[in-house]
């Protein structure tokens, strides 16, 4: 289903260049779910846009469905991907109101049925008619990004991108949303790509786990193996040990920048 | 939140209609939202003072007949000239005879015919030059904003004087010389409000949904900085005034025998010591009307700030 | 140095008067901290950052707060003016917060900011200042001390920013530091280290610690106890390592409701809000817990 070969992004050039991504490859069977996992500045987001098509200097072949795509994407490609962001604020418009949010793609693709198509989209993320026409400072964090995930779907795309999409809610909250989008997932047989630091959702939800560090794809492993401590780059061990909880032993390093 | 069922005392009524956390339509998603900016506008007694002068002005300005006699402020009885305030003639009369307080009544026509127009130019100039060069970047920017820098160059009364003298006097010229170095400001303004949030998840997400430029500029980017528009345009207001009530007073705005109050001024400059109030009513007027705009303007900022915050 | 508990708080009411009525953001929060390290958890909206701003006095104009007994050391903190708190901030109860790049003035250098805090507090020269600004540096184990002295906070990791606020907040010596998310906007290795600082800071010098966090996990494997916030009351208090051993349903339904490697679950737990758990719980009466 997505295929990515050699895909690199640079930003900057000479004393502030930043290789953001550095050569990452992989491929993703239809219907499955792969999760990406590293820390801040491992480039994980920066293949999330990429693939989605919102870096239009991203170098590197991005292949949807045996089709080669563009990075300036034409409209029509924009109804197979689709992405929920990671900051449920910052994702929605502050002045406008849930329907809004959801009738704009709507009326983009002259999509007809606009009523019924929006009020399927709020049952199915678990919304009601109350909030319908409420503005996104009126929702909690978790129904901002339930209506973050109904807009990603009411174009009925295939493969649904998630950068962090549990790391700003409570734990609650993020327990509601995953079991919405393992739901999701196998209701609408939707290909996934999920970026997160946290390394528990990310096994949760997908099968395949891609580890990167400094824009590059260390490894690929499972959540099996992951679960049982059998990575083996040295990167990856340590990103183990550090989800564990505070460890008193681990001793304090000096540190120069 | 957890513990939203906790609230204390919720008002009832109309106002609990407008207020309601889950409104059931898009009228009432809306009135309820600027019915909050209104309450938060209502709390500041300056801005509120600000708020009665400027639609005083309006009122006035549109019900001019009913406040005063159209005839007694443009028939010149020279018997009556240079009068004192008295019941007959509550503002006194000016050089010519006729009564002050109809031509201030009137003249607040010409001001706020001024004030709209210029509105009216200046707020989409400045939005639809700084708009695009805010979003679009690159050799777009660099364009629009020398452009910009170059209107923004000009001193805006000898400019305005240039044009005036250039096109002749007049309302309708004066207007026009004011707007052109008066949209600059906006320009610069929608274009820093446009690279705050050009970068924004929900702009990313309305490009990811296939939205056009256009779309995004209108539907996204606009409305987030009309606010600051606004409020600028509000402060800026008094500066409009007294621009053009300076171009009057010179002799390059409204012509005579229209009332306007500048041009009212200087005919009163000779007559100050003695017949003080040819010259310091309409000052008064110019005054009053260029206060109330600018705590309106400070008001509406400190409620889209506490918003904003 | 006396023996007693470094706070004392009994029955703490933090209430928010709003347009659609009043709001207890804090319930009748009754603990005491020793020289130890307490854990404050809980969700947004638990009121665990308000207890913590209460303590500093923090709570803007038009929150009230109220409490039976709120005492540092010897010192009555209900009766406290701004001026009061003044005194106390820095001095005795110091603060560090989740982001440093917001924390820290943009426009001074790193080291002066630290230096300025200890010459506000003893009135010390600029070469006195700036020789403790370098030790505590030191202290928080950043090497070449001189160097960072003159980075702006914007030249800094978010790692480092957090040590600099470290060094900032304990150089006047208080006897109290609460923590108010102060790793969770930094990389997991990065918190790591972050915390260890705080813990070798606040055990040599005999200080309590607040930690003040949402994730579970990390405050019950740092703390010594932990307390469980929910709607503005204390649910259910921890001891270190006994997390499993919670009582109160809202603790259990928290820990069930995290995704756990090695233990796949095709749905996760949903916790269901008891509305019982809103229910006001009795207020401390004697002795605080």
């Amino acid at each position: 289903m997505i295929e990515l070969e050699g895909v690199s992004v640079t930003y900057g050039a000479g004393a502030t260049l930043v290789r953001a991504a550095r050569d990452v490859s992989f491929r993703i069977a239809a219907g499955d779910a792969l999760g990406l996992v590293g820390e801040s500045g491992s480039g994980k987001s920066t293949v999330l846009r990429a693939i989605a098509g919102l870096i239009p200097h991203a170098v590197g072949s991005v292949v949807i469905n045996g089709r080669e795509l563009p990075n300036r994407r034409p409209r029509e490609s924009r109804k197979i991907i689709q992405m929920v962001f990671q900051d449920p604020y910052g994702s929605l418009h502050p002045n406008q109101t849930v329907d809004q949010v959801l009738s704009a793609p709507i009326a983009i693709h002259r999509l007809g049925n606009a009523e019924s198509r929006i009020m399927a989209a709020l049952t199915e993320v678990g919304l009601g008619r109350e909030h319908r026409y409420r503005y996104p400072h009126q929702l909690s964090g978790g129904q901002r990004q339930r209506v973050a995930i109904a807009r990603a779907l009411i174009l009925e795309p295939k493969i649904l991108l998630l950068d962090e999409p549990t790391s700003a809610l409570d734990v609650s909250v993020q327990a509601e949303i995953l079991n919405l989008l393992t739901r999701l997932r196998r209701d609408h047989g939707l290909t996934m790509l999920m970026v997160s630091h946290d390394l528990a959702v990310i096994a949760h939800i997908c099968d395949r786990i891609g580890v990167m560090h400094g824009g590059r794809l260390l490894e690929m492993t499972t959540a099996a193996a992951l679960a049982e401590g059998r990575v083996t780059d040295p990167y990856s061990q340590q990103l183990l040990r550090a989800n564990q909880g505070f460890d008193a032993s681990g001793g304090v390093i000096d540190v120069a920048a | 939140m957890s513990a939203a069922g906790l609230r204390i005392g919720a008002p009832a009524g109309w106002r609990g209609w407008l207020l309601d956390p889950a409104p059931t339509s898009r009228r009432q998603a809306r009135l309820g939202r600027w019915y909050r900016a209104w309450r938060g506008l209502y709390c500041n007694g300056l801005a509120m003072t600000g708020l009665v002068i400027v639609l005083a002005l309006v009122l006035v300005a549109i019900l001019a007949p009913l406040f005063a006699d159209h005839t007694a402020a443009f028939t010149q009885t020279l018997q009556e000239r240079l009068q004192p305030m008295s019941w007959a003639h509550p503002f006194g009369t000016d050089e010519l005879g006729r009564d002050i307080y109809a031509r201030v009544i009137f003249g607040s026509r010409i001001t706020l015919t001024i004030v709209a127009l210029v509105s009216a130019i200046v707020v989409p100039v400045g939005l639809g030059i700084g708009l695009p060069a805010g979003y679009f970047g690159g050799w777009i920017d660099a364009v629009l904003m020398r452009i910009t820098d170059i209107f923004l160059a000009f001193p805006r009364l000898v400019l305005a004087l240039a044009f005036a003298a250039a096109l002749g006097p007049g309302i309708e010229n004066a207007v026009i010389a004011i707007s052109l170095t008066a949209w600059p400001p906006y320009a610069r303004l929608a274009r820093a409000e446009t690279l705050t949030r050009r970068h924004a998840e929900f702009i990313e997400a309305a490009e990811l949904q296939g939205a056009s430029h256009l779309r995004i500029l209108f539907t996204q980017i606009m409305p987030l900085s009309l606010p600051s528009v606004i409020i600028r345009l509000t402060l800026d207001m008094a500066g409009i005034i007294l621009t053009a009530a300076g171009l009057g007073f010179l002799g390059l705005g409204a012509q005579p025998p229209a009332p306007e109050w500048g041009a009212m001024v200087s005919s009163g400059r000779q007559y100050l010591l003695d017949q003080w109030w040819v010259a310091t009513i309409p000052g008064l007027a110019i005054f009053i009307v260029s206060l109330g705009f600018n705590l309106l303007g400070d008001g509406l900022r400190d409620v889209a700030d506490s918003r904003a915050g | 140095m006396s023996d007693g508990p470094l706070l004392t708080m009994r029955n703490l009411r933090v209430t928010y008067p709003g347009d659609d009525g009043d709001f207890p953001a804090v319930r009748n929060v009754s603990f005491s901290l020793g020289r130890e390290r307490l854990g404050i958890v809980g969700e947004s909206g638990s009121g665990k950052s308000t207890t913590g701003r209460a303590i500093m006095g923090l709570i803007p104009y038009p929150g009230r707060v109220e409490a039976d007994v709120m005492r540092l050391g010897e010192t009555d903190l209900t009766r406290l003016d701004e001026r009061g708190f003044r005194r106390l901030r820095g001095k005795r109860i110091a603060m560090v917060l989740q982001d440093p790049k917001f924390s820290l003035d943009p426009v001074m250098t790193v080291g002066k900011q630290i230096a300025e805090t200890h010459r506000h507090h003893f009135r010390s020269s600029k070469q006195a200042a700036r020789a403790a600004a370098l030790e505590m540096l030191e202290a928080v184990h950043i090497r070449d001390p001189a160097r960072v002295y003159n980075q702006y906070a914007h030249q800094v990791s978010g790692g480092m920013g957090q040590r600099i606020m470290i060094a900032m907040m304990l150089i006047a010596g208080p006897d109290i530091l609460i923590a108010d998310e102060p790793t969770s906007a930094l990389d997991v290795s990065v918190q790591q280290q972050v915390l260890a600082i705080m813990d070798e800071m606040v055990k040599s010098r005999g200080m309590g610690l607040i930690l003040i966090s949402h994730n579970l996990h990390l405050v019950a494997s740092f703390c010594d106890r932990v307390l469980v916030m929910y709607a503005g009351q204390i649910v259910e208090v921890c001891d270190t390592g006994r997390l499993n051993e919670a009582r109160h349903p809202y603790t259990k339904g928290l820990l069930a409701a995290l995704p756990e490697l090695g233990n796949r679950r095709i749905e996760l737990p949903q916790l269901r809000r008891d509305p019982e758990w809103l229910i006001d719980l009795p207020a401390a009466a004697g002795a605080a817990s």
